[in-house]
């Protein structure tokens, strides 16, 4: 099976830069390579992987660099901005392009929103954005895309729950957008007041047409979905104490929620997690989220083969 | 008052009064040579007041610029003293460096010398948004 044709040479900046049928083509590679690695583990030979991380992400960055290794490519770069260029006063436009000069793809992390469409104007190679500060993680909406898929067998007509921060947020945003597109899509919106979801996602929703639900009880939120994706409530994100203290223990998942939950409801979480999940759910088989750091390796990988149309012989 | 019609040039009518003098300092022209007309607060059978532009001999305008600033505006281009096309001004779907990012988080705000681009959400609201960090704009409100 060759890589998804479409896809070569382009970039990757936010999730709805890839159609339906081109994210299915990606996740087919993506079960391929897991199934057989052997078959990948030279493809990436010669290539070279510029990662660009103009402020540390060190989770982020060893699964590229894994991922492009386990191809047999090779990788260079740096992991803060104050080893690199930037710290001369350096733009982002000339750091690339002079990068792009040595690689064959190009990942960037980048605090400023936006940052990787300056990066791909400038550069000649595939460009994948790995974080433009609170913007999009294109590839983190790719993990928990293929992790659904993996787990539930469809992307199509899932009652979908995201709890916690949805204000703040960004893989809840990325990942209400790139569901939405899929058919029979239902949100539920589990949150405190303060922390509800901004105007702009839930015209998002609308847009499609997608049902969705707000509320700040987790029991009754729970009822009836197929995944519930958790995120941190953060005690930054609130003016007072009282509110804080008031409302962090009622977006918790502990063993009793989880007795509330259907027995075939996934629980996601784009880690690291502080204690919004407590660690005896870990052993819970609804519990994928550890699965879904293996599935960014692989699916980084499968988005590596496809930008530079790399097949297995 | 009556200002002479032109025999080649445009003419932009229509314009929301007390609005021309922005536009016209949008067009680039030279006063110091061109032969320029603006008549502020003309009175208008359908909006009550308007501004009008003349300009002669020249055909060559940013009608995206111009759409931004008031899309209610129409353009008449006239030669030999016939009008030959005229143009209603709508919002344009892409605005490149006319409006600027005020979202401190974007990328516009440390790199230099790129443009900023704003495309158009909604002609209703007459909403834009960054295409770098997706910060939205409404251009009345500028
Ligand atoms: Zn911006």
């Amino acid at each position: 099976m060759g890589a998804p044709r479409g896809l070569k040479g382009r970039s990757l900046l936010e999730p709805g830069d890839f159609t339906p049928g081109e994210l299915a083509e990606l996740f087919d590679l993506a079960d391929e390579i897991t199934e057989s690695p052997e078959r990948y583990a030279e493809v990436a030979k010669g290539k070279i992987l510029a990662a660009l991380f103009f402020e540390p992400s060190t989770r982020t960055r060893l699964s590229f660099e894994t991922a492009m290794l386990r191809l047999g490519g090779q990788v260079i770069g740096f992991s803060e901005a104050q080893s690199s260029s930037a710290a001369k006063g350096e733009s982002i436009a000339d750091t690339v392009r002079t990068v792009g000069c040595y690689s064959d793809i190009t990942v960037i992390r980048h605090p400023k929103e936006g940052s990787c469409r300056v990066a791909a104007a400038a550069s000649d190679v595939p460009v994948i954005n790995a974080g433009d500060g609170g913007h999009h993680h294109p590839t983190q909406t790719l993990t928990d895309l293929l992790t659904i898929r993996r787990e539930k067998g469809r992307l199509t007509g899932l009652r979908v729950g995201l709890c916690g921060d949805l204000k703040f947020g960004r893989t809840v945003h990325s990942l209400i957008r790139a569901m939405r597109v899929y058919e029979g899509t239902e949100f539920v919106l589990i949150s405190p007041q303060e922390l509800r979801v901004p105007a702009y996602v839930i015209r998002d929703m609308e847009e499609r047409g997608c049902p969705y639900e707000e509320t700040q009880d987790m029991r009754s939120g729970m009822r009836g979905l197929d995944m519930l994706y958790m995120t941190r409530v953060q005690r930054e994100r609130f003016f007072n104490e009282e509110d804080y203290i008031r409302l962090k223990d009622q977006f918790l998942l502990g063993a009793e929620q989880m007795r509330w939950a259907p027995s075939s409801m996934i629980v996601l979480h784009p880690l690291p997690r502080v204690n919004e999940i407590a660690a005896e759910v870990d052993a819970d088989p609804r519990a994928v989220y550890f699965k879904q750091a293996k599935n960014g390796m692989y699916v980084r990988m499968a988005l590596i083969c496809a930008l530079l149309g790399l097949a297995a012989r | 008052m009556e200002v002479n019609s032109i025999e080649n040039g445009i003419v932009i009518d229509h314009i929301r009064a007390g609005s021309g003098l922005k536009l016209l300092s949008h067009l680039g022209i030279d006063t110091r040579t061109d032969t320029v007309a603006l008549i502020m607060n003309a009175t208008s059978g359908k909006h009550g007041r308007k501004d009008i532009i003349k300009i002669e001999n020249l055909l060559d305008v940013d009608l995206t610029a111009l759409g931004l600033l008031d899309c209610g505006a129409t353009v008449n281009f006239i030669e030999h003293g016939k009008l030959v096309r005229k143009i209603k001004l709508s919002l344009p779907e892409r605005v490149v460096g006319v409006i600027r990012c005020k979202n401190p988080r974007c990328v516009t705000s440390v790199e230099p010398a790129i443009p900023h681009v704003f495309l158009l959400v909604d002609p209703d609201t007459e909403e834009y948004r960054c295409e770098y960090c997706d910060e939205s704009v409404r251009v009345n409100e500028r």
